[in-house]
């Protein structure tokens, strides 16, 4: 129960809007949300196909606790083939469409085809419609926004929008809701927009019910939320300093990517940290970070709500960019900051504005800057190349440039759009490309931490840390402390994060809430939602099978144990300085290891017997 | 202290409770010329709809209230005030004496002066009476035609359509509500009833009625000023009201439209109050005396003239606001203050007419001064806050000008 | 001694947890637009402002109902509507100069916090301790009341309410 058993679909090309009822079946392999839409697209496209072209499908789902009282349950997900990666693509976003979509009545909504003419999609409760959006095609995410409110005349309205660069091609676009929260990753919202599809605005004032039993399911909640308040990561550290919390931290083990991965820690670390966004600027007084804001049902509240310092270079005479808005998480704070060697915390924050306000990834963006960085400066890119900008590492000017280029898809911003893969490819020097399967890292060094690098090359979306976030166990010492400098024992903690994230995420909780939950506080939820079924051991299930699902669609996509790999960089030159000295990453002597875990042959594919056990294969 | 407060309306029953909260020793007196115990008007259509019984529109349910509070209600017209001997004349010859009176007479239904306005199924739909007699006639599958599209003619539509009834509306203006919605709010009023399947003639007029031929089998027939005649079973006049003054007649207290009262709701006999749909009182928006006949209105009269008869004018009233709210067949439309603008005035406007949606504001200056929507209903009586403390909205003026719909962000903004 | 709820904006993050555990006492579903309870977002400011009824002494809804559907509970203080009394006529939530008492289509009556019997829902849900239900005498209740002393068309005397 919980799921409201009902599908939108929406056939672009023809208009039509049908309603259709949720596969029962399915529902109790793959739960909801990540697993249950993976499903859905795997029996639907050819995963062969081009992921802009007519034939891929996008799917926006929420899981049976979206929507819910459940800590954090407002997450919903954007699953489809992914134009950075050519994989399956998974962004999972917070805010509070996904509890939004859930209270008008839907689980999933399914668009295929592409419209004819640019439209954008109006649910309230049980009625959709497609809707023109010529006047706000060629716009941002945030004017977007703004005028879906308007012409609705309603500000509760939850909105979730692409913006020029996905309209443009943009390799790496998300879908943003609710004005600075995104499913960011691996392109999703460029093939919304290659679909003509502007916008979702949402109203849903059904509510959510339908708990399976409703005095346990409100006991577990109450017992969770209990748990996540007393807990020093949960309860103290993300909510003063988000994410950012773990800048200084991660910079101090030697596991700070810097100036496109050449070095492993940052001089300017601290001048970026969630500390530094509390510290009063010298200019106005002022601290970087106004408040800590939540997702929907969320007790945690790591997001960040910031501003610029207004006489800061970037937003001088730009007072639409003066207000509070989202600050910086630590991902984008290290690709936008450490990455190129930029230590301007507000230049750092405007380029976030920028890519919230129009709709591209802040991690693929500023990894990409990178990559243009590092040829720059051996002399592949040139001045002409990238139409007058100096892309000296450190330089906050040609990131902020850049930016704004990649925004408007002019000049070098059209090359900047390609992702660090294309671009480095087009000025040859294609090694300099920090990426796996096309997408580009986050902010953890391979060499400072042995067990992220296998999660990254294994990665059913390509390089990303919330796929397996063994930095909890080798950093944070959640549920236990693993050393990060040794690759012993890391294939069953990347492949045990692995099966449990997808089981979290296909329930519509937040992954964050594993830094102080586990499975026995999780499962009981779920229970009180969905069923007595959904036991600790049932939830590893549901979610190897989910990481197996994913893994065969990605094979048939044309991916081979080739792909599990590293760029040459982090396997060859060792990390310079920090407790990680002279280490390079092990991610090839860990694979055969994980391969057999995993129950795939030693060419990364599973084996019939795996496929039965997890009932992927009749 | 010898109170003596003539109607049971809302105005009056509030003044009475009051007057009790204030005076515990007071002789209290409330004088009504209905038959029933003190109703609603404002429940009457949910009683046509069946939605509660009779005793569901009664002001106060428990049947002990006013004993309880010791008040003694005398069910009698009053007929004349002779303010010399500070007494009260009711219909069956009572004589009786008070010190402080209270006049919250309301008002009655007018019909046109047409032919045919008295015949049997012709009825107004102002009192229980009225609703009963509605409600024997407006049988499933009966033609009815309602002579205005004011404010208690739309209220009953929904009541109509739910009876079953074939329903025509006609109206002497270019639009619905012509008095509490601009042209934009009032044609979208209109064609929202029209896709419900009411028929709407405006700018229309009722010239005579007359009594159909035993063959027809409807008993009425309606002659219109320029369309067709149309036949019916039952007409309703909901054309307007006027205040209860004649009595007034002889008494010195001075009339216009209503009684004429000052910022004490005191009229210019000192003894005397007047409070409600009979009293003609400070307008809030434009500071001139204006009869209402609107149920927030009553109240604060009564409220306000109760605490000054027992407390020797320490409470001004500052004037009301007029303020409607209207539920025509789901569709929920709303107007306050000053919604038709001001001179000098800035107003803001959003309009979706596709999903009957409206929202304008209208300001002065750095103050919100008047309101009209249609389907928006959250937080809405801000907007009586916002008009009510002349707040200066500053920058979030700006901000409306821009969307309307931050209506409750700029009230929230100083909290 | 009478509690109230007393709401410090400043530190709420805008979870909405309030909203839902209101809704689910009220209405059996986790559903924000049925809440008593709203918070508000102020983007541009970075703020979020949960908002209620005051259980205000002027009592406009109470009055201003013409069917004695709005009752005061003399143990709580708060203001509560009987839904076998309300028709739904709406005058309460134009009389409201707080906009805290809605009208809801679906059931066709209309909904006010009526904290709970005394034990309030949203209080006890809140992460943050910006909602408090507390000694109404203690500070952070000023601001309200300051607010709603503002819009009291009647401030020279409020006796007759109490």
């Amino acid at each position: 129960m919980s799921w409201t058993g009902k599908i939108l679909r929406i056939n672009l090309t023809s208009g039509d809007i049908t309603t259709e009822v949720l596969n029962e079946q399915w529902k109790k392999e793959y739960l909801g949300s990540r697993g249950l839409a993976t499903k859905y697209l795997t029996e639907e496209i050819d995963p062969a196909c081009d992921p802009l072209s007519i034939e891929n499908k996008m799917i926006m789902a929420t899981g049976p606790l979206t929507g819910t009282m459940a800590a954090t349950g407002g997450r919903y997900v954007v699953v489809t083939k992914g134009p950075l990666t050519n994989c399956v693509a998974c962004s999972n976003s917070g805010g509070f469409i996904g509890a939004e979509m859930k209270s008008a009545g839907w689980d999933m909504i399914i668009f295929e085809g592409k419209s004819p003419e640019p439209v954008y999609l109006y649910i309230e409760n049980d009625k959709a419609e497609l809707l023109p959006a010529d006047e706000i095609w060629g716009t941002s995410v945030w004017s977007t926004d703004e005028w879906l409110h308007n012409k609705h005349q309603d500000p509760s309205l939850r909105i979730a929008a692409v913006g020029r660069p996905a309209e443009n091609g943009c390799l790496y676009a998300g879908i943003v809701n609710d004005l600075h929260r995104a499913a960011g990753r691996s392109g999703v919202g460029t093939v919304m927009a290659s679909k003509n599809l502007k916008a979702v605005a949402i109203r849903g004032t059904l509510g959510v019910g339908n708990l399976a039993d409703p005095a346990g399911f409100m006991k577990a909640v109450n017992e969770g939320k209990a748990v996540l308040a007393d807990n020093a990561v949960t309860g103290q550290g993300l909510p003063a300093y988000g994410t950012q919390v773990l800048m200084n931290v991660i910079n101090e083990i030697g596991a700070l990517p810097t100036n496109n991965m050449q070095d492993v820690q940052f001089d300017g670390a601290h001048a970026i940290s969630g500390e530094a966004m509390s510290e009063p600027r010298k200019s106005d007084g002022r601290t970087n970070l106004t408040t800590n804001a939540a997702c929907f049902g969320c007790t945690i509240a790591c997001g960040r709500i910031s501003t610029i310092d207004q006489g800061h270079f970037s937003v001088k005479n730009k007072a639409k960019y003066w207000g509070n808005s989202g600050g910086l998480e630590f991902e984008a704070a290290w690709a936008l900051g450490a990455d190129n060697g930029v230590n301007d915390l507000d230049a750092l924050t405007y380029v976030n504005f920028i890519c919230n306000e129009d709709g591209f990834d802040p991690i693929t963006f500023g990894a990409t800057v990178a990559a243009a960085m590092e040829m720059f400066e051996a002399g592949d890119l040139t001045l002409e190349d990238t139409g007058g900008i100096e892309f000296n590492f450190g330089s906050a000017e040609a990131l902020t440039q850049s930016v704004e280029l990649v925004a408007s898809g002019e000049g070098f911003g059209q090359d900047l759009a390609l992702g660090s893969k294309r671009l480095c490819e087009k000025y040859g020097r294609p090694e300099l490309s920090m990426t796996v399967k096309g997408q580009e890292f986050p902010a953890y060094d391979p060499r400072g931490i042995q067990g992220i690098g296998l999660n990254y090359a294994t990665s059913n979306r390509g390089a990303c840390h919330v796929r397996g976030y063994t930095v909890a166990s080798e950093v944070l010492g959640i549920p236990e402390k693993t050393d990060p400098l040794t690759a012993v024992g890391k294939p069953g903690l990347v492949k045990a994060f692995q099966d449990i994230t997808a089981s979290v995420d296909s329930s519509g909780l937040c992954l964050f809430t594993t830094f102080a939950w586990s499975l026995e506080n999780i499962a009981p939820q779920i229970q009180g939602a969905c069923g007595s079924e959904w036991t600790v051991d049932y939830l590893l299930e549901v979610g190897e099978r989910i990481w197996n699902l994913e893994r065969e669609f990605n094979l048939k996509a044309g991916i081979t144990s080739a792909d599990d790999t590293l760029p040459a960089r982090l396997k060859e030159e060792a990390a310079k300085t920090g407790p990680a000295k002279g280490l390079v990453s092990q991610v090839e002597a860990m694979m055969p290891e994980y391969y057999q875990l995993r129950g795939w042959g030693e060419d990364g594919i599973p084996t019939d017997e795996t496929l039965k056990r997890l009932s992927l294969k009749g | 202290m010898q109170y003596i407060i003539v109607g049971a309306g809302p105005s009056g029953v509030i003044a009475c409770e009051t007057i009790r909260k204030l005076d515990q020793k007071a002789q209290i007196t409330l004088i009504t010329g209905q038959k029933e115990p003190p109703y609603s008007r404002m429940a009457i259509p949910y009683f046509l709809e069946h939605k509660i019984t009779e005793a569901g529109t009664y002001l106060r349910h428990n049947s002990e209230h006013f004993r309880a509070l010791n008040i003694i209600v005398i069910n009698e017209k009053i007929t004349a005030i002779v303010t010399p001997k500070n007494t009260i004349k009711l219909a069956d010859g009572t004589e009786l004496g008070y010190e402080k009176l209270l006049l919250a007479t309301g008002a009655h239904a007018v019909s046109p002066p047409i032919e045919g306005i008295s015949l049997n199924d012709v009825h107004n739909c102002w009192t229980l009476e009225d609703a009963r007699n509605i409600a024997s006639k407006a049988v499933s599958g009966s033609s009815v035609v309602l002579m205005g599209a004011g404010f208690i003619g739309c209220i009953i539509l929904e009541s109509l359509l739910k009876r079953g009834v074939n329903l025509t509306i006609v109206e002497m203006g270019d639009r619905m509500v012509p008095r509490m919605m601009d042209d934009t709010a009032g044609g979208l009023l209109k064609s929202w009833c029209e896709s419900k399947g009411v028929k709407i003639l405006t700018s229309e007029q009722v010239t005579s009625i007359s009594e159909a031929d035993s063959s027809d089998k409807h008993s009425l027939i309606v002659n219109l000023k320029d369309s067709q005649d149309l036949s019916a079973d039952l007409v309703i006049c909901a054309t307007g009201v006027k205040s209860n003054i004649d009595f007034l007649d002889g008494s010195g207290i001075i009339v216009d439209q209503g009684i004429i009262v000052n910022e004490f709701l005191q009229t210019n006999i000192d003894n005397i109050y007047a409070s409600g749909d009979v009293a003609q009182g400070l307008d809030f928006s434009d500071q001139s005396l204006h009869v209402q006949a609107i149920q927030p209105t009553a109240v604060e009269h009564g409220r306000i003239a109760a605490i000054n008869m027992v407390q020797h004018n320490s409470c001004v009233h500052h004037g009301s606001i007029n303020m409607n709210i209207l539920d025509t067949m789901g569709l929920i439309s709303a107007s306050f203050g000053q919604w038709m603008g001001v001179e000098g005035g800035q107003e803001s406007i959003l309009l979706d007419a596709k999903n009957f949606r409206y929202l304008n504001l209208q300001f002065k200056d750095e103050c919100l001064v008047g309101m009209s929507s249609l389907g928006h209903t959250q937080n809405i009586g801000v907007v009586r806050g916002l008009i009510r403390s002349k707040v200066k909205l500053g920058i979030w003026k700006q901000r409306m000008m821009k969307d309307p719909s931050r209506l409750m962000e700029a009230y929230l903004a100083d909290l | 001694m009478e509690k109230s709820l007393v709401i410090n904006p400043d530190k709420c993050t805008g979870c909405l947890q309030c909203e839902m555990a209101c809704s689910y006492e009220n209405e059996g579903v986790f559903n924000p637009s049925k809440s008593r309870i709203k918070v508000f977002t102020f983007h541009q400011e970075g703020r979020f402002v949960p908002y209620t009824c005051t259980q205000c002494s002027d009592a406009w809804c109470q009055h201003a109902c013409p069917v004695d559907a709005i009752s005061l509970n003399l143990v709580t203080g708060a203001k509560e509507v009987n839904d076998s009394s309300c028709v739904g006529c709406k005058v309460c939530t134009i009389s409201c100069p707080f906009g805290t008492i809605n009208y809801n289509q679906s059931s066709g009556k209309v909904i006010k916090c009526d904290l709970c019997g005394g034990d309030p829902k949203c209080a006890t849900a809140c992460p943050t301790q910006a909602i408090t239900y507390i000694d109404a005498n203690q500070t952070g209740m000023d601001k309200m009341r300051k607010w709603a002393s503002v819009t009291d068309n009647t401030s020279t005397n409020t006796s007759a309410n109490a």
